[in-house]
C-alpha cells in the first residue's frame, strides 16, 4: 500500500535533465583549464554541487516525494558540514 | 489509555511454537521480543565475562608491583575489557534489549518495520563479537592499544589489531541496521491516534540514538577500514612517518565516539524517564521539554568530540570551542534531570525496586555529570588526562547510566517480560550492595587521578596504595551485590505462580497487554486517546 | 471503544516503509565517504602543491568519460522507473539492461585505468609508493581508497540492478509492486552522486 501518490517523471524530462548534467560535466572541466587562482576550487565544487542537487531533484525524486525526504537530507547534510567546519577550527589555526 | 486486553488462549511468545521448535526456533525467530532476549543473553554473557576481566585488573591494582599479571597482559586485558564492554555491552545494551522487546509495544505495533534485517542485525552483533574474540587468540597476541586504537601505535604493534577492527566494523554495521530499523518503526508503526507527541519518552530517546547510530557509525567504520588499509595494503593515511596526521585519526574516532556516548545514555535516560512516572504515579513534569533535551543532546552531541583531545597537540581555538560546545551538552542533560525531580515532587511515590535504581541512577549520574564539568574544561583536563580521574568519570557515566538503567529496566520490565516477579526484599538488599561496592569501587580513583596515577599502568607509586585498596575492596562489593541480583533474578524464573499483567499500575500499552505478551503483542491494534503518562 | 485496524501494520507490505529505510540507509553511505571526504580535504588543505602535482599523473579524459558513462547510467534507471510506471515492462528492462553494461564499461575503463598505474609500479604497497614525497603519498592513497570503495559500491550496485531484472522478467517486480526496482534505482544514483563529487576533487585539481 502507498499513500503516497506517484509522480511519473516523463522520460523527455530525465533526458532533459542528463543533457543538463552533461553540459555541467564539460563546463567544469574547461573551467578548470582556465586560472581563477583559488576560485577553480570553489567553482568545481559549486558545480558538483549544482549536479549533485540536479540528480537528488529529479532522478532521486526528491523534488516530487513527501517534504519529509528533503528535511532528512537537508538535515543530513548540515550536521555534515558542521562537522567539516568543526574540524577544521583545528586545521585553520594550528 | 487503551482497552484492557482480555486473556485469551494464544500461546505467548516464550511458548510459542513456529516452523521449528526449541533453540532453532529462537534462532530463526523474527519476533522482536525473542530477538530483545537473544540480545539480553549475549549481552549478559559479554558483560558477565567483562565483570571478570575488570575484576582481575582491580585485583592487580590492589598493591604496588605485579599481582598476578605482568604489563602486557594487563595491556591486552584492559583492550579487551574496553572493546567487550562498550562495543559489545553498552553500545547496543538498552537499545537493543529494551528497544526491540518494548519499541513496538509501547507504540502499538505488532513488530519492528523490518523483522528480518533485525534477526540480521542480532547475527551481525554475534559475528563480530566472534571476530573480536578471534583476536584474542591468533595472530600475534591480542591487541594492545586499548579500545581506542590511536594511530600510529595502532599501526605499529605486532598484536592483532586488524581482526579486532574488524569486528569492531561489523558490530557497528548490527547498530547501524538497528537504528535504521527503530526509526521506520516509528515512523510507519505507530498505532491509530498514536501522535508523534504520544509516544512514550522512551520511544523518543531510541529516536534520537537511531539517528546518531546512522549518522556516527559510517564514520568509524571508515575510520577501521582505514586502519585495515594502512595495515594491509601499506597505503598511508595516519602515520605521520609518510606524512599521515595521527591527530586526524583521533578527530575521526572520536566523531563517532563520543556520539556513541550519547547512543549508550539516551535509552537508558529513556528507561528513567519511563520508570519515575509510573511510581511518582503521576504524569512526567514536562514532556516535550524532555523531547527537545533529547534531540539536543542527540544534536549536540555530534560537536563535542574534540574535548576528548585537549592533550593531543590540536590547535588552541579549536580546544576552546571543543570546550564551550561541551558545557552546551551539559544544559540539557541537567534539563532531564529537572524534570525527574519534579515529577517526584507532590506525587505518592511507590518504593520499588525499579524507583530505587532510577534514584540510584540519577545520584550516580550526577557525579559522573559533574566530574565530566571538569574534565569538560579546558584547565582542568590539561591535570587529570589520562589519569584515574577519567576512568572514574567515564566508568560513573557508562556503568553508572548505562549499566544502572539496564538493571532498573530489567527490574521494572521483568514481571512483563517473563510474568514471573521477582523477591523486592532481596532486590533491594542486592541493589544496595552493589551501590555501595559500585562507589566504594571508583570514587577513590577521582581522588587517585586528582594526585596524579595514569590511567592503563598495571602497576603504581606506594603513595596510591590506600586508596587503591580500597577500590579493590568495592569491587568485591559490586561484584557480591551482582551476584545477588542475578540470582535473585534467575531464582524468579522458577517460581511457581504468574505475575499480574500490570504489577506496578503502568499506563502506558505494554501494562494493558497480558504477561508475557503474545507473539502479535495485541489482538487488536489499540486506538490511542491520550498521552503516556495517562495519571489523574 | 472503537478499534481500527491500522493499515500499516496488518497488511505486510509497506513500501513507504522501505522507501524511508532505503533513504536512511544512503544517508549511512553519504557519512561513510563523508568521513573519507574529511580527511582528503584535511590533507589537500595541508599539501596544497603536492596533490596538484600528484593530480597530474590522473588522465582528465578517462575521469570524463566515466562521469559521462555513470550520468548515463542514472538517466536510464531514472527512465527504467518511468517505464515500469507506464506498465512497459520490456522498456524497463532495456533499460536495466543498458544500465548494467553502462556498468560494466566504467569498470573496464577503471580496470586499464588503475592497471596503467600498477604498471608503472604505482600500486599500493609498491616500493615506488613507499618512496614519495609524503603529500603525493596521501594523494594516491586517497585516490586508490577513495575510487576503489566507489568500485565495490558500483559492483554491489550492480548486484542489485542484476537482481531486479531478474525480477521484472519474472513478474515479481511490476507496475503495482515495483519498490524494489525503485531502492535499486536510488542506490545506484548514489553511487552516481558521490561520483560526481570526487571527478573533481582527484582529476581537476588546479
Amino acid at each position: 500500500m502507498s499513500e503516497e501518490k506517484t509522480h511519473v517523471v516523463s522520460i523527455k524530462t530525465h533526458l532533459l535533465v542528463l543533457f543538463t548534467l552533461i553540459i555541467l560535466t564539460v563546463i567544469t572541466v574547461l573551467i578548470t583549464s582556465i586560472e581563477l587562482g583559488p576560485y577553480n576550487t570553489a567553482a568545481a565544487l559549486v558545480i558538483a554541487t549544482a549536479k549533485a542537487l540536479v540528480v537528488l531533484l529529479y532522478f532521486m525524486h526528491l523534488r516530487f516525494d513527501e517534504p519529509i525526504y528533503r528535511i532528512m537530507f537537508g538535515l543530513v547534510i548540515a550536521i555534515f558540514v558542521a562537522v567539516i567546519i568543526v574540524t577544521f577550527f583545528d586545521y585553520l589555526y594550528r | 489509555m487503551a482497552e484492557q486486553t482480555i486473556h485469551h488462549q494464544e500461546p505467548n511468545y516464550l511458548e510459542y511454537q513456529g516452523k521449528y521448535k526449541g533453540l532453532a526456533g529462537w534462532l530463526t525467530t523474527t519476533d522482536h521480543k525473542r530477538i530483545g532476549l537473544l540480545y539480553f543473553y549475549s549481552m549478559m554473557t559479554f558483560f558477565l565475562s567483562g565483570v571478570v576481566m575488570g575484576l582481575l585488573m582491580k585485583y592487580e591494582l590492589i598493591a604496588p608491583g605485579e599481582q598476578i599479571m605482568g604489563a602486557q597482559t594487563y595491556n591486552g586485558l584492559f583492550t579487551l575489557h574496553g572493546l567487550t564492554m562498550i562495543f559489545l555491552f553498552v553500545i547496543p545494551g538498552v537499545a537493543a534489549v529494551y528497544g526491540n522487546f518494548f519499541l513496538p509495544i509501547l507504540i502499538g505495533a505488532k513488530d519492528v518495520a523490518f523483522p528480518r534485517l533485525n534477526l540480521a542485525s542480532w547475527y551481525l552483533y554475534i559475528i563480530g563479537a566472534i571476530v573480536v574474540l578471534i583476536s584474542q587468540f591468533m595472530g600475534d597476541g591480542p591487541p594492545d592499544t586499548g579500545w581506542t586504537f590511536y594511530a600510529p601505535y595502532s599501526l605499529k604493534t605486532n598484536t592483532n589489531v586488524v581482526a579486532a577492527v574488524t569486528g569492531a566494523f561489523i558490530l557497528g554495521f548490527s547498530s547501524i541496521l538497528t537504528g535504521l530499523n527503530f526509526i521506520v518503526t516509528m515512523h510507519r508503526m505507530r498505532a491509530p491516534g498514536m501522535g508523534w507527541m504520544r509516544m512514550p519518552l522512551f520511544c523518543w530517546t531510541l529516536y534520537g540514538t537511531g539517528w546518531i547510530q546512522l549518522l556516527a557509525t559510517p564514520i568509524i567504520g571508515i575510520t577501521f577500514l582505514m586502519v585495515m588499509a594502512e595495515r594491509l595494503l601499506g597505503i598511508g593515511f595516519f602515520d605521520p612517518t609518510i606524512g599521515g596526521d595521527p591527530i586526524l585519526y583521533q578527530h575521526l574516532f572520536w566523531i563517532y565516539s563520543h556520539p556513541a556516548v550519547y547512543i549508550m545514555i539516551l535509552p537508558a535516560m529513556g528507561v528513567i524517564t519511563e520508570i519515575i512516572p509510573t511510581f511518582a504515579r503521576k504524569t512526567i513534569f514536562g514532556y516535550t521539554a524532555i523531547i527537545i533535551s533529547s534531540m539536543a543532546i542527540a544534536f549536540v552531541g555530534y560537536f563535542v568530540w574534540g574535548h576528548h583531545m585537549f592533550t593531543s597537540g590540536m590547535s588552541s581555538t579549536s580546544r576552546w570551542v571543543f570546550s564551550l560546545l561541551t558545557f552546551l551538552v551539559a544544559i540539557p542533560s541537567a534539563i532531564k534531570v529537572f524534570n525527574w525531580t519534579a515529577t517526584m515532587y507532590k506525587g505518592s511515590i511507590n518504593i520499588q525496586p525499579p524507583f530505587l535504581w532510577a534514584i540510584a541512577f540519577i545520584f550516580v549520574f550526577m557525579i559522573g555529570g559533574f566530574s565530566g564539568l571538569v574534565v569538560g574544561s579546558l584547565a582542568t583536563d590539561i591535570h587529570v588526562h589520562d589519569t584515574a580521574f577519567v576512568v572514574a568519570h567515564f566508568h560513573y557515566i557508562v556503568f553508572g547510566g548505562t549499566g544502572f538503567a539496564f538493571f532498573g529496566a530489567l527490574h521494572y520490565w521483568y514481571p512483563k517480560m517473563f510474568a514471573k516477579m521477582y523477591n523486592i526484599r532481596v532486590a533491594n538488599i542486592g541493589l544496595l550492595i552493589f551501590f555501595i561496592g559500585f562507589n566504594l569501587l571508583y570514587f577513590p580513583m577521582f581522588y587517585l587521578g586528582l594526585m596524579g596515577m595514569p590511567r592503563r599502568y598495571y602497576d603504581y607509586i606506594p603513595m596510591f596504595e590506600p586508596a587503591n585498596l580500597l577500590s579493590t575492596i568495592g569491587s568485591w562489593i559490586m561484584a557480591i551485590g551482582l551476584t545477588v541480583i542475578l540470582v535473585n533474578l534467575s531464582r524468579a524464573r522458577k517460581m511457581t505462580g504468574k505475575a499480574v499483567d500490570d504489577p506496578w499500575d503502568g499506563k502506558t500499552l505494554e501494562w494493558q497487554i497480558q504477561s508475557p505478551p503474545t507473539v502479535e503483542n495485541f489482538e487488536e491494534i489499540p486506538t490511542v486517546t491520550t498521552g503516556p503518562y495517562d495519571y489523574k | 471503544m472503537e478499534t481500527t485496524i491500522n493499515p500499516s501494520v496488518d497488511l505486510h507490505r509497506d513500501d513507504t516503509a522501505s522507501k524511508i529505510g532505503m533513504w536512511l540507509f544512503i544517508f549511512t553511505e553519504i557519512l561513510l565517504f563523508g568521513g573519507l571526504f574529511i580527511v582528503y580535504s584535511v590533507y589537500r588543505f595541508r599539501n596544497p602543491v603536492a596533490f596538484h602535482l600528484a593530480h597530474q599523473e590522473l588522465s582528465v579524459t578517462m575521469g570524463f568519460i566515466n562521469t559521462v558513462i555513470l550520468l548515463i547510467s542514472s538517466a536510464t534507471v531514472a527512465i527504467a522507473i518511468t517505464a515500469m510506471q507506464k506498465h512497459n515492462k520490456k522498456l524497463t528492462m532495456i533499460m536495466l539492461g543498458l544500465t548494467l553494461l553502462l556498468a560494466l564499461v566504467f569498470m573496464i575503463n577503471k580496470y586499464f585505468e588503475w592497471g596503467a598505474k600498477f604498471e608503472h609500479g604505482m600500486y599500493p604497497g609498491s616500493e615506488l609508493m613507499a618512496n614519495l614525497g609524503h603529500g603525493d603519498m596521501l594523494f594516491f592513497s586517497l585516490y586508490f581508497f577513495m575510487t576503489g570503495l566507489h568500485g565495490v559500491h558500483i559492483i554491489i550496485g550492480m548486484v542489485l540492478l542484476t537482481i531486479t531484472l531478474i525480477k521484472v522478467k519474472s513478474g515479481a517486480v511490476n507496475a503495482g509492486k515495483y519498490q524494489l526496482l525503485e531502492n535499486s534505482g536510488l542506490y545506484w544514483h548514489l553511487v552516481d552522486l558521490i561520483w560526481i563529487f570526487l571527478f573533481p576533487l582527484f582529476y581537476l585539481i588546479h
